[in-house]
């Protein structure tokens, strides 16, 4: 009996540290993602953005801690420049949008191009473009519009290239061909497809549910 | 049994637990030796364990790690830190942390004493995009004529060039991709400034220095511009304009994998049109017709790397007379034919991390066919006695070959240091026929060999210097130069810096004054610059003081019934200090600038008798341009007004032995308000397949009297004012292009 429960123990603590790697990996990205939903400032923004950092760091060969990296850097440095969209922003877009550049780079290294990583590289040249609009809108809008084909090419059902359009169409003047009402229905049609988008496990990319909820209210 | 399988599960429990509960706590302060730093990541290397820095700079975590450890402290704009830490499972790690600048070049100072620079990746400054130079109202599309609002440069409307604080247009020399480039202007006539040759479409990037320029360029007493071409245009596109002026049509194609473009454009200019609505002073037997082709390609050599061609092609010319200041009753007839061709190949690489290397070569090739001489009202050639000289021809053919090669080694952060040569070879053949057949003929050939190096030196984030020299090398006057430049810029606050410039600068004499009998030396100048700048996001604001000082300026005598250069003895100084304001901001949608110029200036050079003001320098200058878009109707509004105060004019005589002022006086002040309008109806639709622009722009709005200066006849008995061909001059414009744009094509494939 006594030698039972010591190999059992001895079984129990051997297993518990064997899955100790995945599901600790699991669970801190977990708790990270899911400060996601509560971020609301750029210091959030690079709070998360460091935790997830340390988990790339230790990690080394898990893509997804450097995708959130990406994405991270891009919030928090569009978040920087609060209402001052159209200045010249240059040295706050551009080191976010170069750390940003880097750690996709990395993530697509150990995975590959997928829809969403064209997502978080459309955001990266909507930031840089902020850093100098007038200079810059005129190479990196087409650009933009590249990448997000990309991602619809990869997968057209990823609710966030509608949310990004949206965003697009919803912030741009009316004389630059923006509009709110078509911002709205891709604001719904990302919705929708949230209904049925399942995230491949629950650490992969499933983040926007809350920004079309804004947006949304705007129109009420 | 049984209480000792409990007891077991129980020490199992407290093994664990304790396992859990082993853990130690890092705390402290993050500062930059003075101030706390926010939202620094700390972080236990090779575990998830960190933290991030609050508002009063402190952080703290908790980990159950054990064992020997690297704490690392990262943030954007400072040195990583690390240090190896122990941790032993238990208590408190208080660990303060104090961080180093990194010295970036988003952060750093700018080098700017003297300056105007554009370009994307440093700080924009006081830019001036294509767009602004189109939007310029009294530029006329020409990147010269929008440099001319900014402090430093005069408003000399009788000659092409830049005339920059006190200086000549022949001491402001033009760059592009680093090379010198000859004949940047369209040929002119007489008291008629020739265009600019290239379109401001075809730079990028913009410096136009006033004063205390880089080691790299030489051979400019005053200013240097330099001018970097595009790289790979975005898509394919085609384009084709209309105007009152002309028509023109080009195409560029963009490979698909983004790495190679070719293009080519052509370009057919008619003034006829032009002149037969707006009366000028001149009669034309033929108005101004100009050719003109371009060709370029690109390509991407590495990640890095490119090459760049810009090739050119242009026939220009005109013929007319005018009254006859000389003789009344009889006319002055001037004709040009030309024919320049440039071409421009430019490599850039890098070579290893530390490493990069700039290669530029350049050839033009530069023919003038003039024809001068007087007619009678029957539009008869004459040749009237005592004013024989006035009928010749020139025939003047010149090539051009410059080499230039820079290497870049990065230093310590972005400190970094150049170095490199140049090459600039001329021949020059004239051949001058007077009224009686006879001929003369010239033959100029000169080589400048340069070596220069120059170092950044970024101290700190606030600090930096540049320090450089150059070395030159001239075949014809058989003479070298050693010229030491350096500047200073000091950060003063998070928008404002000073920067102070001072630099020695040679150049060669004037090539119309040679050859000349005599041994001539390098003319010399010294500048002195100091400078405050306050750039904000929309705003910026630049004074500037100057002390210029020259020596050696060329002084020219009459040999053989010809304006030569006989001696070195010429001098003078120039001082003077410059405002500038630029403000996107104040005033919704309107982008306007000032700028001032006060400039005091003296020389005693050319065929001068004495140190006066010179011809070409006036005391107060000033420019303000203002621009607003209306979004509503799509228009662009651009207005410009221009001002100088009176410039000198004089009647230099020769009285056998030596020359005198026989007259001299002021003219009146020169203004000049402008006016255009640019009309996009298709703005702001970004699945457009064409983009338009419709122009009206009005020169000299108010159709003001300016006058330039005075001329006077040979004789000397008579006056008369120098002025514009025409007052007010209208341009009208249509331009279309036409995007090929493979994303598109990409996105109706899947769609259809």
């Amino acid at each position: 009996m006594k030698k039972t429960i010591l190999i059992l123990s001895a079984i129990f603590v051997a297993s518990f540290s064997f899955a100790q790697m995945p599901d600790k990996f699991v669970k801190a990205m977990g708790a990270n993602i899911a400060r996601i939903d509560t971020a609301k400032t750029a210091q959030d923004w690079i709070d998360i953005t460091a935790a997830f950092e340390r988990i790339a760091e230790a990690e080394k060969n898990q893509w997804l801690p450097y995708y959130y990296v990406a994405l991270g850097n891009v919030m928090s440095g569009t978040m920087s420049l609060g209402d001052n969209m159209y200045g010249n922003n240059m040295d706050k877009t551009d080191p976010k949008a170069d750390a940003a550049e880097k750690a996709l780079n990395k993530a697509i290294s150990l995975s590959k191009e997928t829809s969403e990583t064209w997502v978080v590289k459309k955001m990266i040249i909507s930031l840089r473009m902020l850093g100098d609009v007038m200079s810059r809108a005129m190479s990196a809008m087409p650009e933009a519009t590249a990448a997000l084909d990309n991602a619809k090419k990869l997968d057209a059902n990823n609710p966030r290239i509608y949310i990004l359009e949206g965003q697009d169409k919803y912030y741009t003047p009316e004389q630059y061909g923006g509009s709110k009402d078509e911002a709205k229905v891709l604001f719904e049609k990302a919705q929708k497809l949230f209904e049925t988008f399942k995230p491949e496990t629950s650490i992969h990319p499933n983040w926007g549910k809350n920004q079309i909820g804004y947006f949304l209210s705007l129109y009420k | 049994m049984k209480p000792s399988i409990q007891s077991l599960f129980f020490i199992l429990l407290i093994c664990i637990s304790d396992f859990l509960s082993a853990q130690t706590t890092i705390a402290g302060k993050i500062t930059d030796k003075k101030n706390p730093l926010i939202g620094v990541s700390i972080t236990l290397k090779d575990t998830y364990d960190g933290a991030t820095s609050d508002s009063s700079g402190k952080y703290s975590f908790k980990t159950s790690e054990k064992g020997e450890f690297i704490l690392t402290a990262t943030s954007v704009g400072y040195r990583p830190f690390e240090q190896t830490i122990r941790l032993e499972g238990k208590g408190i790690l208080t660990i303060d942390i104090v961080l180093k600048e990194e010295i970036t070049e988003l952060s750093a100072v700018v080098i700017s004493a003297g300056t105007f620079e554009a370009s994307d990746r440093k700080r924009a400054g006081v830019v001036l995009t294509p767009i602004d130079i189109v939007t310029t109202a009294s530029a006329n599309g020409d990147v010269t004529g929008a440099l001319k609002t900014l402090p430093g440069a005069q408003q000399v409307g009788e000659s092409e060039g830049l005339f920059v604080r006190g200086g000549t247009a022949a001491e402001t020399k033009i760059f592009i991709d680093g090379t010198l480039v000859n004949n940047f202007f369209q040929g002119g006539a007489p008291n008629i400034a020739g265009y600019g040759r290239f379109s401001p479409f075809l730079f990028k990037g913009t410096v136009f220095s006033t004063g205390g320029y880089s080691a790299l360029y030489g051979q400019a007493l005053s200013s240097a511009l330099i001018l970097e071409s595009i790289d790979l245009p975005e898509r394919t596109s085609a384009s084709f304009g209309l105007s009152v002026l002309g028509v023109n049509g080009g195409y560029q194609e963009l490979s698909k994998n983004k790495k190679f473009s070719w293009g080519g454009a052509y370009s057919y200019t008619n003034l006829g049109l032009a002149f037969a609505v707006i009366k000028q002073k001149q009669d034309y037997s033929k108005v101004p017709v100009i050719h003109n082709g371009d060709f370029n390609f690109r390509f991407k050599t590495s990640a890095t790397g490119m090459i760049k061609y810009y090739g050119y092609f242009a026939k220009n010319s005109f013929d007319f007379t005018e009254k006859s200041i000389d003789s009344l009753g009889y006319f002055d007839r001037f004709g040009l034919k030309n024919f320049n061709t440039y071409h421009n190949i430019a490599w850039k690489e890098s070579l290893g991390k530390k490493w990069k290397m700039n290669v530029g070569l350049s050839y033009a090739l530069n023919q003038d066919d003039i024809k001068s001489g007087m007619k009678d009202a029957n539009n008869n050639e004459v040749i009237l006695s005592g004013l024989e000289f006035k009928t010749f021809n020139i025939d003047a053919d010149a090539n051009y070959y410059n080499a230039k090669l820079v290497l870049e080694r990065r230093l310590k952060g972005i400190s970094a240091i150049r170095f490199g040569g140049e090459y600039n070879y001329i021949d020059e053949k004239s051949i001058f026929t007077i009224y009686n057949g006879q001929q003369f003929s010239a033959r100029l050939k000169e080589n400048i060999k340069s070596l220069f190096a120059e170092s950044d030196i970024y101290l700190t984030n606030k600090l930096a210097a540049k320090i450089g020299g150059r070395f030159e090398k001239s075949s014809m006057l058989d003479k070298t130069n050693i010229a030491p430049r350096f500047s200073l810029a000091y950060k003063l606050s998070k928008y404002a810096q000073a920067s102070l410039a001072y630099g020695i600068f040679y150049q060669n004499p004037e090539r119309k004054y040679l050859p000349s009998p005599d041994n001539l030396i390098f003319m010399k100048a010294t500048h002195y610059v100091a400078q405050y700048m306050k750039l904000t996001a929309l705003r910026t604001f630049r004074a500037e003081i100057f002390y210029k000082k020259y020596e050696d300026l060329v002084k020219t005598g009459i040999t053989s019934g010809r304006e030569v250069a006989i001696n070195n003895d010429g001098f003078g100084d120039a001082k003077g200090f410059e405002f500038f304001w630029r403000d996107k901001k104040t005033i919704k949608n309107v982008d306007y600038w000032i700028s001032y110029s006060y400039l005091d200036t003296k020389r005693d050079f050319l065929n001068f008798p004495y140190a006066t003001k010179p011809n070409f320098a006036a005391t107060h200058t000033a420019s303000v341009v203002m621009k607003k878009f209306v979004q509503a109707w799509k228009m662009q509004f651009n207005g410009a007004y221009n001002y100088a105060s009176g410039r000198p004019y004089y009647n230099i005589r020769y009285d056998g032995s030596k020359y005198y002022f026989a007259d001299m006086g002021e003219t009146q002040d020169y203004h000049n308000f402008s006016i255009s309008f640019n009309y996009l109806p298709k703005i702001g639709k970004p699945d457009a397949k064409s983009f338009v622009v419709y122009v009206l722009q009005v020169n000299n709005a108010f159709n003001m009297k300016q006058v330039y200066g005075y001329e006077y006849s040979y004789n000397g008995f008579r006056k008369e004012q120098i002025v514009p061909p025409s007052r007010m001059f209208v341009y009208i414009g249509a331009f279309f292009s036409f995007g090929i744009d493979r994303t598109e094509n990409a996105v109706n494939d899947r769609l259809f």
